[in-house]
């Protein structure tokens, strides 16, 4: 055992040696999400270490919600071992609020803030202070197989409506020959399931909660918001899809067995991918559907780069941000993959740039659901909350994610519509006595 | 010859201890050879427990630093009054035991089998043990979409060539599926330990034994599964306190779903823990938790020593 | 003597069979490494292809592969070789010379693991930042030590109550001294056991996936780190899982076949007679 452990202390004395040395550097940690987008900035990060040999970054790429997790320990609990967080549209505010994150203040002005979406920079920002600045951002568009609806002699609505979606799903549903009409998620989980069900909510009239905090998924609107998706499911979906999350209905999707998908606009790169789809030539594109209403039937979401208030090098840190999210970085990227991979949805120079616009035909239709998808104002009715397909107050990851279970024995069938929501309005009643929004 | 079927229980070891008038030999002190284990552990057990102890009686969310204070009992009685947390515990029940059934039977089968001499048998060994090497997530990743799904699953193709109904395992069976996947990677465990047991059984006693006239089967339940006894104990004790703590599988697959079917404990105390922050109830379930688990394993020695006992 | 017949009998039908159907998964994933995500999910399952090298590729293109890997030997190796010396020596005292307290000792140490790690997350992580071991090896060589210590101390006494009282009660007889009966007789005819309980520490400490992601960021972070950056991302990834987990259980694989053969060798206590 002697030589070996030689041998380990040897490997480890020279991994002390080159930890040193690059000690001399400032060392900036970036967290982020293993993404393409992202990916895609870690390969072009090294540019940027050229131009800053006084700066050295490290990786840690994780899935979102294991990343999600792993950043709120170490923020809340001052860790201090990253220095710059990718986070959501979700925690933005919310860690904004608790000082958590440093405000971008004193923008350079070369950088260009205008240019920045205003409803994104409106969604990063709390009390006036903007916490983080955008990478990428997306909406929800409805995607479907061009070619099968000429077969079945339908023309997809610019603007569909659920009703135009179930006519057109029952007209292409193929089960026998493994073509279901439509594909959703239903996959339990705040931001599964229950983030594609919401807008729908939304569009029906419903919201979550009243402005006493009292939740009101147990209303008529609930009722056939629920209703609708669960039955297009039921009816015209795939099997196992109450498990199906985001990449499961994107690996369907692409492997051409969904007429119908309603889902996030980055969508769009990877069905047009020859490498990844097998239907990417006959992809086409619509605006999210409609219920009754138009308000808040589509959301907002962004990954965006901030600074917690607990990092040592907080100057080089913003440094980088302000390097990758930049109209040069988006240059950057269209040199090196082309312009139909550049990070969408953050400015609007980009949505001005005719190469983006003849590389990506669906960029159009995604500056728009960017631009008319307000957090601050979804709903029919008032509510004390922001957001269009989550609840922004941190409890709603956990009643969020219970009530995505509720909605998933909706759509398995082992539950009725009524049950579930019922079942559900408990859930979500008892966690918000225990969060002391509701007083007794 | 009988000293290498003896068993675990309390009276026989103790029995030895009476009987051995060399227990602390010249120069065999057993205390020091025992003290850094029994140290360490203490420690390891302590600081976290009783830091976990002390969470559970406090009001502590790790989001709402606002909220701090002395909770009492509260955490307990929010916990136990939510029937999330029986259906919880009755669902990890079922899947220990399930899974603890299934390991225990295919490992003994493969065991043997692979304890048979024939061609390529050294390399068919590791082969049997590969599910154990593969990371628990991807594990699950791999056997939802590549092999259960019932669209893109082999399973699924497999089922459609043969004219068979194609089961939607997560949605129709969320339990049992988790239970196939994690039985899958367990079982490599059991039959490495059983194996090893098995080279050990005295050749010269199985061919006295096959002199005698027994056969097959005789020959397998008057031999060979005595002398399996104290490894299927060990490695039932062993598999049962993993398994009460998989909660990766659920996370990756069902994510506790459809409503609460596959919830096991551990993933309730996960969505307590690393969804809602509440780390007070968390620690509260974690306590929950160790007591279920420690009447687990008192309930298993009981059992597996009374049957050991009758011998 | 080894005729065709000889060599496919039931033993091997069975067993080859039984293996089949046991690595059939890990062979479904080998397969979807070198083909493309397109290929990976597709209906049929494709069996036959042009296989590619891109998946590695592209996982060797995003993460430094050595430095994970080092990180992992270096966890999991230190922490089954610290394992192994702390408890075989306890392994060894309740095996030989057990007392009253034995099984009581022997159960509170498996009840150690009871705790389920999620509860303990806070408390542990704040503990490591106080004692600045956040993103360091030695905190995770030191925690797989203390998680995988129940497992071997009880593995190492099932396999030493496995031999024979005869056997040690004839070197007594002979004059062997303790130390010497240890070394000398006890290790060697224990042989197989200690591999067998060193492989499942290993492993065990080199697939921990809980701790060593919440408790590094980039310095100390293992292969379980690795593996987690390639799952799950918006987009196709299951030819690139598959590759970085390839890469991941390769070192495993070639562990596991250098411990295993000395179960192949066998052991035969009628060598004593």
């Amino acid at each position: 055992m002697k030589p070996d452990t030689c041998i380990k202390s040897a490997v480890l004395g020279a991994a002390t040696l080159f930890s040193w040395q690059a000690m001399a550097q400032t060392q900036v940690t970036i967290a982020t999400v293993n993404n393409n987008d992202m990916v895609v900035m870690q390969e072009l990060s090294s540019k940027f270490e050229e131009e800053n040999p006084d700066i050295q970054l490290n990786w840690v790429i994780l899935e979102e919600n294991v990343l999600r997790q792993r950043l709120t320990t170490d923020i809340a609990t001052g860790g201090g071992q990253f220095d710059i967080l990718t986070i959501g549209l979700f925690e933005t505010p919310i860690w904004g609020e608790r000082d958590w994150l440093v405000p971008f203040e004193n923008v350079p002005a070369d950088y260009d803030l205008d240019d920045v979406l205003q409803s994104v920079r409106d969604g990063l920002s709390t009390g006036g202070k903007l916490y983080a600045l955008p990478f990428y951002a997306e909406s929800q568009m409805t995607f479907y197989r061009k070619d099968l609806l000429d077969a079945a002699g339908e023309t997809m609505p610019d603007q569909p409506t659920w009703d135009d979606i179930e006519r057109i799903a029952a007209a292409i549903n193929d089960p026998e020959n493994d073509v279901y009409g439509i594909c959703l998620r239903g996959k339990p989980g705040w931001g599964e399931n229950v983030g594609q069900i919401t807008p729908v909510a939304n569009s029906y009239g419903a919201r979550w909660f009243d402005m006493d905090w009292e939740p009101q998924l147990t209303s008529p609107e609930w009722k056939e918001a629920l209703g609708r998706y669960v039955g297009l499911l039921r009816e015209y979906g795939p099997p196992g899809v109450a498990s199906n999350g985001y990449n499961e209905t994107l690996a369907l999707f692409a492997g051409g067995h969904c007429g119908i998908w309603v889902d996030a606009t980055v969508s769009a790169g990877f069905l047009t991918n020859p490498d990844e789809s097998k239907v990417h030539d006959k992809v086409g594109y619509a605006h999210p559907p409609v219920g009754k209403y138009e308000k808040g039937n589509h959301y907002l979401w962004s990954w965006a780069l901030a600074v917690p208030t607990s990092s040592k090098s907080a100057e080089a840190a913003q440094k980088f941000i302000y390097w990758a999210t930049s109209k040069e970085y988006i240059k950057l990227v269209a040199e090196h993959s082309g312009w139909a991979s550049v990070p969408p949805g953050t400015r609007e120079s980009t949505y001005a740039n005719p190469n983006y616009i003849e590389a990506a035909p669906f960029a159009q239709l995604t500056f728009d659901t960017i631009q008319t998808a307000d957090p601050t104002d979804a709903t029919q009715e008032p509510v004390p909350y922001v957001g269009i397909s989550y609840v922004g107050i941190p409890e709603f990851q956990s009643f969020g994610t219970t009530v995505g279970q509720e909605f998933a024995a909706a759509i398995a069938g082992s539950k009725t519509v009524e049950e579930a929501l019922q079942a559900a309005q408990d859930a979500t009643r008892t966690a918000m006595e225990q969060a002391g929004y509701i007083k007794n | 010859m009988m000293a290498s079927n003896e068993a675990i229980p309390a009276d026989v070891v103790q029995s030895e201890a009476d009987s051995t008038p060399d227990k602390d030999a010249p120069g065999v002190k057993t205390a020091p050879l025992l003290a850094p284990s029994v140290v360490l552990l203490l420690a390891w057990m302590i600081v976290p427990l009783g830091m976990t102890l002390w969470f559970s009686f406090q009001r502590y969310n790790l989001l709402s630093p606002n909220i701090s204070g002395f909770a009492g009992f509260n955490n307990y009685a929010f916990l136990l009054a939510n029937g999330a947390l029986w259906n919880a515990i009755f669902n990890t029940i079922l899947l220990v035991g399930g899974v603890l059934i299934a390991t225990l039977v295919l490992g003994l089968v493969c065991a043997v089998l692979l304890n048979q001499e024939f061609a390529g048998n050294s390399v068919a060994r590791l082969f049997c043990i590969l599910p154990f090497f593969v990371m628990p997530t991807v594990s699950a990743l791999v056997w939802k979409n590549l092999l259960m799904h019932p669209v893109n699953g082999l399973f699924a193709w497999i089922s459609k060539s043969l004219n068979l109904p194609v089961v939607d395992w997560f949605t129709d069976l969320p339990l049992f599926s988790i239970g196939i996947i994690v039985a899958w990677q367990w079982i490599p465990f059991a039959t490495l330990v059983l194996l090893t047991s098995l080279q050990s059984l005295d050749r010269e006693q199985v061919e006295a034994a096959r002199m005698d006239g027994a056969r097959g089967w005789s020959l397998f339940t008057n031999i060979t599964l005595p002398h399996l006894c104290r490894s299927l104990t060990i490695v039932a004790m062993i598999e049962t306190i993993f398994l009460l703590s998989i909660f990766a599988e659920i996370l990756v697959t069902t994510a506790g779903g459809p409503g609460n079917s596959s919830t096991t404990l551990p993933y309730l105390i996960y969505k307590i823990a690393m969804l809602d922050w509440n780390v007070g109830i968390a620690s509260a379930g974690g306590v929950v938790a160790i007591i279920l688990a420690n009447i687990v394993a008192l309930f298993l020695i009981r059992t597996i020593a009374h049957t050991l006992e009758r011998q | 003597m080894t005729s065709a017949k000889r060599i496919v009998s039931w033993p091997f039908v069975l067993g080859w069979g039984v293996t089949f159907l046991m690595a059939l998964p890990v062979l479904w994933m080998t397969l979807a490494a070198f083909k493309t995500e397109a290929q990976a999910i597709a209906t049929p399952p494709v069996l036959l292809f042009e296989p590619t090298l891109e998946n590695f590729a592209a996982v060797l293109r995003r993460a430094n592969y050595p430095s994970y890997f080092l990180n992992s030997v270096i966890i999991a190796g230190g922490s089954t070789l610290l394992g192994i010396v702390v408890g075989l020596p306890a392994a060894y005292a309740f095996a030989f010379f057990p007392g009253k307290r034995t099984k009581d000792i022997l159960v509170w140490m498996l009840s150690t693991k009871m705790m389920p790690a999620v509860g303990v997350l806070v408390p542990i992580y704040l503990l490591s930042r106080t004692l600045g071991l956040l993103d360091s090896a030695i905190a995770l060589l030191i925690i797989n030590m203390l998680i995988n210590l129940p497992i071997i101390v009880w593995m190492l006494f099932t396999y030493f109550r496995e031999i024979p009282g005869e056997i040690i009660e004839a070197a007594r007889m002979d004059g062997a001294k303790p130390r010497h009966q240890f070394f000398f007789l006890l290790i060697p005819l224990a042989a197989p056991g200690i591999a067998s309980t060193a492989l499942l520490s290993f492993i065990l400490a080199w697939n921990e996936a809980f701790w060593s992601i919440n408790l590094t960021s980039w310095r100390a972070a293992p292969l379980t780190a690795f593996i987690a950056s390639f799952s799950s991302p918006e987009g196709l990834f299951w030819a690139k899982l598959s590759a970085a987990s390839l890469m991941a259980i390769g070192p495993i694989v070639v562990f596991g076949w250098l411990t295993q053969r000395h179960l192949v060798r066998g052991l035969t206590f009628g060598a004593v007679k």
